[in-house]
């Protein structure tokens, strides 16, 4: 029955993407639309006593310049809605949409101009001058919480925007008379989102019933639609939202922006569409970043490497407002304990403001940071105890006849955290053998005879995929016989439309071209979530098998009304409903339809409702637990700090396989990014706040002369979640990629005992390192 | 007011004449003017590529080049790579071996590819890797675009 699913079909979505035919934000105009270029701060940290935009206003071609009061009541005081509210909040300061007083970031929009072309938008923002009076600025998120760190926000009493925790197990019990008990400190930075399209937003007005359209190149139109309803005070039916071909998401467009609320109040004030799409200038300074972590963790563990509890504190950085909650930090600790069976934590993070962008979610969450920290606790106990790294990780792994496993702590949701299946002992033998791991010592000996430093890493993790809450599904049946689905979620690249395709052809029996896909327009399916937290791939494929199950069903029910005959002797295929042995006595699913939704002159069949479509939603019963281990091999120059990375060695289970071709597209995208941040991707702040990375010159994206030869190998443990037994693979391949990395390069360089711990490293920060190993008495090859 | 100029240049056979802003770079003129918005600005500074373009059978960054610049020259886009409705070799083998995800990059992988095989039609994998170091692709880790590279100049060399 299985024609698509589990094969690489070739996606639908390429040849016009290949072509110059996709539809990006950019590439849309509207009639009579105005351009926006906005003004933003110049300083991390600043009052504002005044705005003079009068020049800019006189100049041609300028059609309004905006400041926050001249959004009018009740937008000029209000600042934008909290997606996320939590009872954890000690302080929750949300931005204004345009900055009334004072801003907290350099990049912060405090004007808007409007002009006939982006051209003359930017000339006359450049002539919009704001009166500033600088104020210390919070850049350092260390030192945050200290007595007498700067105040973000000049009105806050201190920094600190809530204290998490997990916990779990007898902490004090697992730390006492324990045989080692060892500690690692090290500070994690993940840039920003860097998809290849920037952001934007159109926003028009429709004359006719008033309403607005919107389109924004999101990854979550329906939480677009439910920030910006609630901000404007609009009802939802009146707030169309429409992600079109979105460049790339990473978890930055899963939030919601000031541009997304100023772009159509403005709409409404200048009843003219009105668009902004971000520069890449702007995307350095005003998009959501993941920003830095500061951890320091202590282990205890036996003789052989077997970890008895871990315990520590994390300061986390959440930048200058709390508009994508706190789940970036709840992401940073929930999954600490990863694929270890660890009797006891106690970890808290003090989540605290600074006077840089917006902290939020990028490919993993705080899952890569969490996964870190857990294996750099594996690192430090093989370091010690002189233990081979893989065989501790394998020591403390969660055996595969323990699950459905449960750590003792529970999710955001209240539910106990439950991992439902996997075998993480079989993907790092996978991962192994990929890696020729056992011969990598006769590897390192013949390197070191020649004076090289090569070196291997061992990383291990899971992920939490599908999150809930839910995601829906229509299929449909046209007259043409053609199959159309709508669903909500927003694709930004993942093959959604050739997957789902792929689900309903084999379910209905058609051809894969026979089936459409269309998505991420909240006036074509009324609700949905978003694309995020690799869980389209659960929440909606179990939606849309349903949806067309249930489509299959009636179409057979009809059938057998029709021809007198048995349900159980009918039979689906080749778009047609028939006997089975007697192929010709059948109906096609065309026909079908057709009878289901009649004219006038028809009736719709006694026992049935109308139209050959279902509609399915999926509530989630838990997260797929995804997992799987990678080892990365390089080679580091002791004279240049120079590392190259060899090869790159993954085993990966994420469940049943809808499309191979294009969960290894995930992976091999998700590994890359995990180098990156290893080894290139930082924003540098000055000590004033002022970003000194806002090019491509000067922040590095991980290009292909670097990247290695990436080898991957599959293992498939069903989830009994979801009918079809999937798991997420959006970001799996990121959350293990730094520790791999950066144990390589340790591993390399052990005969000097250079630790690395702090990522990103560059080859600056080996040399030092190696300087002070060497200082420190080291002895190379001693 | 802004200083224009006059230009006449040929994008994908056909002829494109108006008045430019001087300061207008070749992609919004491409984009903007010639409405073929297949071309796509990642940086607008020159690294990430995505705004490649072939002028005169060059590839070339069409936001650091003046759409003034491009004045009486041959222009190929995405759009026009195409031939008879047949996909190029390299655009072919992206499909084939997944060499795009959100397909932002694309246009000016494929046309730094594209050009860069009819230079050299007898690649190995470092050259292909060499030849896109200057185009920059989030989504797919480059490995699906340098098997796509491969596999099109094999079917353009003809097989050998």
């Amino acid at each position: 029955m299985d024609t698509y699913v589990g094969s690489s079909v070739l996606r639908s979505e390429d040849p016009r993407l290949l072509t110059g035919n996709g539809r990006y934000i950019d590439d849309i105009v509207l009639p009579n639309m105005v351009h926006a270029a906005f003004v933003r701060s110049e300083h991390a940290h600043a009052r504002i006593n005044g705005v003079d935009a009068d020049t800019a206003r006189s100049m041609p071609g300028v059609v309004a310049v905006m400041t926050l009061d001249d959004l009018g009541e009740p937008y000029n005081t209000k600042r934008t809605e909290q997606p996320y509210p939590s009872p954890a909040f000690k302080q929750d300061i949300t931005i204004y949409p345009l900055a009334r007083d004072e801003v907290c970031f350099v990049g912060e929009p405090i004007a808007v101009v409007f002009a006939d072309s982006r051209y003359t938008a930017e000339d006359a923002a450049a002539m919009v001058r704001v009166d500033y009076e600088p104020l210390p600025a919070m850049v350092d998120v260390a030192a945050a919480l200290d007595d007498d760190a700067p105040l973000a926000h000049a009105d806050s009493p201190d920094n600190l925007i809530a204290t998490l925790s997990i916990g779990f197990g007898d902490v004090d019990g697992a730390f006492a008379n324990a045989p080692h008990v060892l500690s690692e400190s090290f500070r994690q930075h993940r840039g920003g989102c860097h998809a290849m399209e920037c952001r934007g937003v159109i926003a028009s007005v429709d004359p006719a019933h008033g309403g607005l359209t919107m389109y924004s190149s999101t990854q979550s139109p329906y939480l677009v639609r439910s920030v910006v309803a609630r901000y404007l005070g609009e009802d939802e039916h009146n707030l169309r939202v429409i992600a079109p071909d979105v460049g790339g998401g990473f978890g930055p467009k899963a939030g919601v922006y000031p541009e997304e609320i100023v772009l159509p109040l403005a709409a409404r004030m200048l009843s003219r569409p009105v668009k902004w799409v971000e520069d890449r200038r702007e995307h350095f300074l005003a998009t959501n970043q993941q920003g830095d972590q500061v951890w320091s963790l202590e282990v205890a563990a036996d003789d052989d490497g077997t970890i008895r509890g871990v315990r520590g504190r994390v300061i986390g950085d959440a930048g200058a407002y709390t508009n994508y909650g706190l789940l970036l930090p709840m992401t940073s600790v929930i999954p600490l304990p990863g694929p270890y069976a660890i009797p006891a934590i106690d970890v808290k993070v003090d989540v605290a403001f600074t006077n840089t962008p917006t902290k939020c979610p990028v490919r993993g969450a705080g899952r890569p940071t969490a996964a870190y920290a857990m294996e750099r606790m594996i690192e430090v106990i093989a370091r010690n105890l002189d233990l081979d790294p893989a065989d501790v990780r394998a020591r403390n792994f969660v055996r595969a006849d323990q699950f459905p496993y449960q750590p003792g702590h529970t999710m955001v949701t209240g539910a106990s955290v439950t991992y439902d299946s996997g075998d993480f002992h079989g993907c790092l033998d996978m991962a192994k053998g990929v890696a020729d791991y056992a011969n990598f010592s006769l590897r390192q000996e013949a390197a070191r005879a020649e004076g090289r430093y090569v070196g291997i890493g061992v990383s291990s993790y899971i992920e939490d995929t599908g999150m809930g809450p839910y995601e829906g599904a229509t299929v449909r049946v046209e007259p043409s016989g053609a199959i159309q689905i709508l669903a909500g979620t927003a694709s930004q690249g993942q093959g959604h439309a050739t997957v789902f395709s792929q689900i309903v052809a084999d379910q209905l029996g058609v051809a894969f071209e026979d089936v459409t896909y269309q998505s991420a327009d909240t006036a074509l399916f009324p609700l949905g979530v978003g694309t995020l937290a690799s869980r389209t791939v659960v929440a909606v494929s179990t939606a849309v098998h349903e949806a067309a199950a249930q489509v299959r069903d009636k179409a057979i029910a009809l059938t057998a009304q029709v021809l007198e005959a048995a349900e159980a002797d009918l039979e689906v295929a080749g778009g047609r409903v028939f006997v089975k042995g007697s192929p010709d006595r059948g109906m096609t699913l065309g026909n079908l339809a057709t009878q289901l939704a009649p004219f006038n002159t028809g009736a719709v069949p006694m026992g049935f409702t109308p139209g050959l479509e279902a509609t399915s939603y999926n509530v989630t019963r838990g997260p797929a637990t995804a997992s799987g281990s990678h080892i990365c091999e390089v080679e580091v120059d002791i004279e240049t700090g120079e590392i190259t990375l060899i090869k790159y060695s993954v085993a990966h289970d994420c469940g049943r396989m809808l499309n191979p071709q294009l969960v290894e597209g995930q992976v091999l995208g998700g590994v890359v990014h995990g180098i990156g941040n290893a080894l290139f991707e930082r924003m540098h702040y000055d000590e004033s706040g002022q970003p000194l990375s806002v090019n491509y010159g000067e922040y590095f994206l991980p290009l292909a002369a670097e990247m290695p030869p990436i080898e991957i190998a599959h293992q498939e443990t069903l989830s009994p979640l979801n009918p079809m037994g999937v798991k997420g693979a959006g970001e799996g391949g990121t959350l293990p990629a730094a520790n791999a990395v950066i144990a390589a390069i340790e591993n390399a360089l052990k005969p000097f005992g250079v630790v690395v711990n702090d990522y990103p490293v560059d080859p600056e920060r080996i040399c030092e390192l190696l300087d002070e190993a060497l200082a420190g008495g080291a002895v190379p090859g001693g | 007011m802004a200083d224009t100029r006059r230009i006449n240049l040929t994008v994908n056979g056909e002829s494109h004449e108006g008045e430019v802003e001087t300061r207008m770079h070749l992609a919004d003129f491409l984009r903007q003017s010639a409405g073929l918005t297949g071309t796509h600005l990642g940086c607008e500074h020159g690294v990430c590529g995505a705004c490649t373009v072939l002028v005169d059978g060059e590839a070339v960054r069409a936001c650091l080049m003046l759409a003034v610049q491009a004045n009486e020259t041959s222009v190929t886009t995405i759009e026009g790579l195409a031939e008879d409705g047949e996909l190029h070799p390299v655009q072919r083998a992206f499909q084939e071996q997944h060499g795009l995800q959100c397909g932002f990059c694309t246009p000016g992988m494929v046309m730094s590819l594209a050009a860069y095989i009819d230079e050299n039609p007898s690649p190995d994998e470092r050259d292909i890797r060499e030849a896109i170091s200057g185009n920059i692709c989030r989504c797919t880790g480059y490995q699906g675009i340098v098997a796509a590279g491969l596999q099109a100049a094999v079917e353009i060399r003809g097989g050998g």
